[in-house]
């Protein structure tokens, strides 16, 4: 099954209900390449001095961001676990911007799927973070994978 | 008030919630410390349909787990390390063990090292058993 750019956004936008509250926007399929974006809200700040926002909040980010293009690479909807992510904060965040974070699924083999990611703000060559996840594929059984796959059908237009 | 009043208060009178409402992420995510029967403070991660990733499941989201370490680890430095600045993060290694189940998480950070400029905080999050962790960290702060 082929991830859709519909579904792809679905995924981002509607499946994950933190990404939801996050407000979280899908941006672009660009290649293997997956592009998520966040307007700035009060209570994503972390340091109230200089509203920087809270690494956590970038985490979330590359965390789901990571996930989605694992699935763009494999194009098979099945459930997926992280298995690890590091963060390397690189520079604060300016207050006000929207915050991008992308990611890549450089290599798939039939159990694990290395992605890497950052995050920026507008401009791709001075990000703010990076990161380097790895995920363990298809970690459920057959019916948890179909009830996946059902629920990503319905979502998808 | 800057937020190195509420670090002084918070310093003087043990409390170290008295930060955590003044950092609007983590107020926002409901996280909270509780005195550790055993020992030092338990940060604590109250479970809310909003942090839910996997709703199949459902799953704490992967993210949130992170943010919550990351927010124990910050929350250890201060209180081991008496320190009056925020430290900043430079990185995070997370490894996620288990999935983090619809209840609350607990966490708990040991400061590994302490530099003049840098800490390594270790810190582990649980749910039912602190011998079964869902998700441990290794982090750097900037302290200086």
């Amino acid at each position: 099954m082929n991830l859709s750019l519909d579904a792809a956004e679905q995924m981002v936008t509607q499946a994950i209900p933190h990404a939801r509250e996050l407000g979280i926007e899908f941006v672009s399929l660009d290649g293997k390449r997956m592009t998520i974006k966040v307007e700035q809200q009060p209570h994503f700040i972390g340091n109230p001095d200089t509203k920087v926002v809270h690494g956590g909040l970038i985490t979330t980010l590359l965390d789901s961001v990571s996930g989605i293009a694992v699935y763009v690479k494999t194009e098979r909807f099945e459930p997926l676990a992280t298995l690890d992510l590091r963060i390397d904060y690189l520079k604060p965040s300016a207050p006000d911007l929207p915050i991008y974070a992308e990611a890549e699924c450089y290599k798939a083999t039939s159990n694990v799927a290395f992605v890497r990611g950052q995050a920026h703000q507008g401009d791709r060559n001075d990000p703010i973070a990076h990161s380097v996840g790895s995920f363990m594929l298809s970690t459920k059984g057959h019916s948890m994978r179909q009830e996946a796959e059902r629920e990503l059908n319905n979502a998808a237009p | 008030m800057q937020l190195l009043d509420h670090i002084r208060a918070a310093q003087d009178n043990n409390d170290y919630n008295e930060i955590i409402r003044h950092i609007p992420y983590m107020d926002w995510l409901g996280i909270h410390l509780e005195k550790d029967p055993k020992d030092g403070l338990l940060a604590v991660l109250p479970f809310t349909e909003r942090i839910i990733g996997n709703p199949l499941l459902p799953a704490i989201h992967g993210g949130v787990t992170g943010a919550f370490l990351e927010s124990a680890a910050q929350m250890t430095i201060f209180a081991e390390l008496g320190t009056e600045k925020l430290p900043k993060i430079v990185n995070i290694t997370i490894d996620y063990l288990r999935s983090g189940r619809p209840q609350d998480t607990y966490a708990q950070g040991v400061v590994t090292r302490q530099g003049r400029r840098v800490a390594n905080v270790r810190v582990d999050a649980w749910q039912d058993d602190r011998n079964h962790p869902i998700a441990s960290a290794h982090t750097h702060f900037l302290i200086g």
